[in-house]
This record gives C-alpha cells, structure tokens and sequence, in this order.
C-alpha cells in the first residue's frame, strides 16, 4: 500500500458531541492509505462517526485533522470526502453521465478530457455505454457500480462508506468487494467502511475499528481481531 | 370478509345514495336543458357570455400562474430550512385559508389592499404612484393567490421532503451550488408535482365564486358563476343563466379531464418521519434570502386575519351577538350545517362501504369494478356541475311549484352536503379501506357485529379521521355562500348572507364583526378536527 499519493490518516483528537440523550467521544486514528472496516453494534455510533468526518455533524470540542491539516470547522463541501451510501447514491431523475459528472464539475460544465473521463469511469467498473441510462433501470449492484464510478472521477483522498453493499445479494457483494479492492489499489485512498458482514471484513479490509457506547473500543489490524475476542461484542460479531 | 348481509347492505346503500345524487344533479341539468324560454334568446355564445367566458379563463390562468409561481420560492425556502423555531407554525397557517370562509379572508383583504389599507399606504410612500386596486382584476388576483399559495406551498414542500436524505449529503460533498442544486434535485423533484397542483388550483378559480362577487365588478370582471347568479339574481334572465350554465358544465368537465391526466397532487399524509437535514443555504445571503422570503409570504398570510381581528375587535361584538337578525341567521346556519354535515357523511360512508362490499366480493367480475369505479366518480360528479349550477337548475324547476323560499333551506343544506362530499370522502376513504383491510378477516373469525363492534373495532381508529371530515363539512357549510346566495331572502338568512347583505348596504361595522364570529367559528372547527387525543388505552385499538 506504500504508494507516493496515499490517502491522509484521519485523527479524531478527543472529540465529543451529544445528540439527543446519547454522548460520544471518539479518540482515535484512521490510518491513512488502508481500507478500514468500521464494526460495532446498532445505535453504537458508526455513523454519527463517519458523519463528523465528512462533516455532516460538528463536534462539540475536540479536532478533527486529516494528516496534519485540521478540518473540524470546515463545510462538508469544503473536505476533501467522497461518499457512498447504502442506497441512494445516485439523483434518481439523472442519467448515469450526468450522476458521475456532477463529482467533476457541480454546474456539469465538462471538457471534452472530462467527459471522456467520466465515460473511461464507468467503463472501468463495468457500465461501459451506459451513460444514458436513468437510475430506475439499474439493478442495485449497478447502481452502486455507478456510485463507484463517481466516486474515481472525484479524486478525493478520503472515501467514507456507510454498509454500500448491505443491500445487495451475497454474490454481488464478492464481486462488489473485489471491485472495490481493485480500484482501492490504484487510488491508495484512505477508505472507512461500516460493515455488519464478517466476511467483508476480512476478504477487503486492511485494519478494522470497532465502536461501541460511541466510543472507539479497539483499532487493529484485521489478522490481529482474533485476539481481541475478549471484548464481549466483538466475540459477538464474529460469531464464535 | 363481510356477512352476505353485510355485503348486500353495503352494496344496496351505495346504490340508493348514488341514485339519489345522480338524480338531484340530473333533475338540475335537465331543468336547465329543458327550460322553455318565454323570449328567444337562447343562443349560447353571444358577445357577452363570450366575455364573461374569457375573462373566467384569463383570471384563473392568471391566478394559477401566480399562485404557482410565487410559491416556488417560498416553498424552496422552507425546505431549505427545516428545523427552525415556529416552522412548524407557519406550516400550519398555510393550512389555514382552505379551511376560513372566503368571504370572511376578502374582508380582511380588502382591509389591508383596499384604498387606505396598510399595503397601499407602503407602496405609496415607497415611490408607487397608482395604488392596487383591490377591486377588479387585480383583486381576485390577489385573493386567489393569498388562497393558493399556501396551498401550492405545502404540496410542493412535502414533495421536497420526500427526497432521501442522501442527495443533500451527497449536493454538499460534491459543491453543489445553490443553482446547480435547484437545477439537479430541486427543479426535477418539484416538475413532478408542478403539473398537479396548478390543475387542482385552475380548477379552484375557475370556480370561484364569493371571491369574484365580492371583489369582482361589473361585466369586466365577472366569472360564469358569478355572471350565471347575476342573471337569475338580478336581471331575472333565465335563458342567459341557462347558457352560462352549460358553459361552466362544459368547462369544469374539460377541466376535470385533463386532471385526470396529471397525478393528482397529494399531500400524502404529513409525513411522518421529520425531515431531512441540509446542508446547503449556510451562506449569509443564502439566509437573508430565506428569511425574506419566508417573513414576506407569512406577513402576506397574516396581514390579512390580524385585520379581520382587529376591525372585528373594535365592533360592538354584544350588541351583535344578542340582536335578533344574528341569533336568526346562527340558528339557520347552524341547522343546514348539521344537516349537510350528517347528509355528506351518511353518504359518503354509503359509497365507501359499498366500494368495500364490492371488492370483497371475489367473482364481482366486470360489472362489479364498474360499478366500484362508477361510486368512486361520484365525487368527481360533484365537481362537475357547480354549486351555483345546481342551485340554478332546482330554482328553475320549483319555481312553477311554489315558493322557493319554503324548499330553499333543504336544497342548500343538500347542495352544501355535495360541495362537501369530495372532501369527506377524501379524508374517510383510505382510513376505512385501511382499517377493513387490517380487520375484516379478523372480525368475521371471531363473529364481532353490530353495535359492539362499531363502539370496540371501529371507533378507537375511525374516531379521528371522521372528526376531521365531520369539522370539514360544517366548516364548509358555515362559510358557504355560493349556494345560499341564489335563494337569500329576508326569510332565509345564513350567516355568510347576513355578512354579504350588510357588507352591500356598506353598514361595515357590523360586516367586521360577523367575519370576525363567523371566522373563529370555522377556525375553532378545524382546530377541533385535527386535535389529536391523547392515546387511549392501547388495548382497545384494534390495530
């Protein structure tokens, strides 16, 4: 993974927020370059944690920094995150060229270099000559495919996934990972996926952060989880 | 699963009530058609029913462009913003003109655009040298937008709040400007409602009435139905009524088609979930725009009921209260708004358990989902042939009779009853399929009938549904004056008509206090038809 554009780590320097009746305080590092699988049970805080990062929520004290520059008061639009979601992902009135466009240019003003690129895109995760298709028409591995695709033409070092394959069937999820390990390998990009899925975690992620009562209990290499099997749930989660 | 008793009940009652509407709107029509003139006259399209035709269409065209148009902005901006402090109220004044009688909204107009209203006044001083008339072209305009927008408003919010919280994550994370946001998510989810709601608001004006007497004037700015009560009213010319009539039929049927190619516009329900946050609009002028935007569409809202509060305040509210002519027309209005109200509701509840019955029925077969689509046009029917035409129709029919006057206060209460019906069924329909869905099955399992079925089953979950229909009906009834207006005498006075007669013999004092009574009237119903109960015990719901 030593790569010269690898992505940043992301440090979460004692960072708290209150939402609701729920506290988080979240101290810990993402490291930089790797897929990172994001575990933990429901209602624990893996997505309050990937929402502070791309921004969506603010912490109420504490820094947020992606390598050494600090982003905590900065807009999302203004952090350099691209975003994929388990569903949704693609502006359903769009067709698949302008959906990929809009992550190069937001008013779609696109070079002939631009558009080839958006085409090259989509070829790459497999919807060559689809760019006239709506959304409605694609099946839910395509259309993650295509927020794939999106995701390449943005060039954005850091890449934050919320469980982008929960909704699909278990073939489609192997070929889905293996897509996703193939383009992470040319990008070097720090990736941080929330995952429920075992399997996912060990056929994709380098290292994996398990959260727990909106906390980070535990950031370690995959090969090493196994040894942590005295927390409780992370025991749970591997279902031994 | 339904009794065979209950099945043939059900489908007997829905054909009785739909014969019986059936036949008041056909007696009404054919009287119309059949009317033997004593002059010939009876030409349709002369110059001046051309005229009153246009202009039906040029203002309605106008309003609904308007209308339309103006809620864009309004409605962007309120979604753009969708937890702030007294949203949720500003949402629900703009539930409120549907639900106010119309006369009572033009006074309050009329106060604030009227020649020494506050708006006039603003404008002068801000350099306009010709104040708006509140009279003529430009006042209905104004009214129907004050009714529409707000309208056209909430739909057009709940469809941006239907978008999945995703796309205003993802319009941040890819720098979505404000125009590229409108024109990529915005735009695309508003086209779909677009449509809808200018065709229900087309609809609205090209039948309005009350708006158009009071603030209209003369044959410039005159409406079919307007011009159709002007006729028989005033010039007492039957065949020009008869005319205008059937244009209107003709019109509001073409009208209606051509809905019926849109998607209706649906609020769906509030929804539930509470709305999605964004993340655009954090800009400053992006704020002072929204802030605008919102303060100047609630103060046009506002100004308006503040007035009628007001001028109705400084009336001599005791004196009006306790004088005769009042406590005559309450009783009178207070009669047809119970009757119309309970006609509407039997009816209605008619129709739908008949619609029920048939689709229970398994082999119903053609002639059965014809007949289940027939009960479900029924209120379209309504729609089609106005208040005033109706109105018009039985006017001609009974009049070789006998007195109107002595027949006139059921005809209103039934017409009042129609007008409601759409409505009531609107509100009852989806809530008493729901409920037969989830509990019929059930129901016949464990052989729960009659009366203790009506109190246990339906009561705990139909309750609030026909409380909401029940406050719509009568506030609609209260408020109404296009079916009253034909047959108004000194015999027969509601409370919009006392309001209307003192408002054109200019004895303004009292007219401020009427709208005053009879607008808290509607606006204590509305409140009462949606105050939610707090939760009964659990156990009694049959969900």
């Amino acid at each position: 993974m030593q790569q010269d554009k690898q992505g940043p780590d992301i440090h979460l320097r004692d960072v708290r927020l209150r939402l609701g009746e729920t506290r988080f305080h979240f101290v810990g590092t993402v490291q930089g370059g790797c897929i990172t699988a994001l575990i933990g049970p429901s209602g624990s805080g893996k997505s309050t944690l990937l929402n502070l990062i791309a921004g969506f929520d603010a912490p109420q004290s504490g820094k947020i920094v992606f390598g050494t520059e600090e982003v905590t008061k900065k807009h999302p639009s203004h952090r350099p995150v691209s975003l994929i979601f388990q569903d949704h992902n693609l502006f359903g009135h769009l067709d698949l060229f302008t959906n990929v466009g809009l992550g190069i240019h937001p008013s779609l003003k696109l070079s002939a270099e631009d558009r080839r690129q958006v085409s090259t895109a989509l070829a790459r995760v497999g919807l060559a000559g689809m760019e006239q298709r709506k959304p409605a028409t694609l099946s839910g591995g395509e259309k993650q495919r295509a927020a794939f695709a999106r995701a390449l033409v943005r060039h954005k070092p850091v890449l934050l996934m919320d469980e982008p394959f929960a909704a699909l069937d278990p073939g489609l999820r192997s070929d889905m990972a293996a897509l996703l390990v193939e383009l992470h390998r040319e990008t070097g990009s720090t990736v941080l996926m929330v995952t429920h899925d075992p399997d996912e975690v060990e056929r994709l992620s380098q290292r994996v952060m398990f959260v727990e009562g909106g906390r980070i209990m535990l950031e370690t290499s995959v090969s090493d989880l196994g040894e942590h099997r005295e927390i409780f749930a992370v025991g749970r989660f591997l279902r031994t | 699963m339904l009794t065979v008793r209950e099945r043939w009940t059900g489908i007997g009652g829905s054909a009785v009530a739909l014969g019986a509407i059936l036949v008041f709107i056909a007696a009404a029509v054919l009287a119309l058609l059949l009317f033997q003139p004593a002059s010939s006259g009876g030409a349709i399209f002369t110059s001046y029913t051309w005229n009153v035709l246009r202009f039906t269409l040029l203002q309605a065209a106008l309003s609904t462009a308007l209308a339309t148009g103006l809620a864009i902005p309004v409605a962007l901006s309120l979604a753009r913003r969708p937890h702030f402090f007294g949203r949720i109220w500003i949402l629900r004044l703009m539930a409120l003109p549907m639900g106010l009688p119309v006369l009572v909204v033009s006074l309050g107009l009329i106060a604030v655009w009227g020649r020494q209203g506050i708006a006039n006044d603003l404008l002068l001083t801000l350099g306009l040298s010709e104040p708006i008339s509140i009279y003529g072209l430009s006042g209905i305009l104004l009214a129907h937008i004050f009714f529409n927008l707000p309208l056209a408003c909430r739909l057009m919010v709940a469809s941006l709040e239907r978008l999945p919280g995703e796309y205003w994550k993802l319009a941040a994370s890819l720098r979505l400007t404000p125009l590229s946001l409108f024109r990529f998510i915005e735009w695309p989810a508003l086209r779909q409602v677009l449509p809808g709601i200018a065709g229900l608001i087309f609809m609205l004006c090209a039948t309005s009435f009350t708006i158009v007497l009071v603030l209209g004037g003369g044959p410039a700015a005159t409406t079919l139905e307007v011009a159709i009560y002007q006729s028989l009213r005033f010039d007492f010319d039957p065949p020009r009524a008869i005319a205008l009539s059937l244009l209107q039929i003709a019109l509001t049927g073409l009208v209606l088609a051509l809905l019926g190619l849109v998607k209706r516009a649906e609020e769906n329900g509030t929804t539930l979930a509470a709305p999605s946050r964004r993340f655009d609009g954090w800009t400053g002028t992006a704020l002072v725009w929204d802030v605008v935007t919102i303060a100047m569409a609630v103060l046009f809202l506002l100004l308006p009921l503040l007035a009628v509060f007001m001028s109705g305040l400084r009336a001599d509210l005791g004196r009006l209260l306790t004088s005769s002519a009042f406590m005559q027309a309450a009783a009178t209005s207070a009669a047809i708004a119970v009757a119309s109200t309970l006609l509407a509701s039997f009816v209605s509840i008619c129709i739908i358990k008949g619609r029920l019955a048939v689709t229970d029925l398994r082999d119903a077969g053609k002639a059965g989902r014809t007949y289940r689509g027939l009960l479900g046009a029924s209120s379209s029917l309504v729609l089609l042939v106005p208040p005033v035409v109706l109105g018009t129709g039985w006017f001609l029919l009974l009049r070789p009779v006998g007195d109107v006057s002595c027949i006139a206060p059921f005809l209103v209460s039934i017409i009042n009853a129609l007008m409601a019906l759409p409505f009531v069924m609107r509100v009852l329909e989806p809530s008493m399929q729901t409920h037969h869905d989830r509990t019929s099955r059930l129901v016949a399992g464990l052989g729960i009938s009659g009366v203790w079925k009506l109190w246990h089953i339906d009561r705990p979950v139909l309750l609030k549904p026909a409380l909401l229909a029940l406050s719509f009906a009568m506030a609609l009834s209260l408020g109404d004056l296009g079916a009253v207006a034909l047959f108004g005498s000194n015999d027969f006075v509601t409370l919009p008509w006392l309001l209307y007669s003192r408002l054109s013999s200019y004895r303004t004092a009292d007219a401020d206090g009427l709208a005053l009574i009879l607008g808290v009237l509607c606006l204590l119903l509305t409140i009462a038809g949606t105050f939610e109960r707090p939760t009964e015990r659990s156990g009694h719901a049959a969900g």
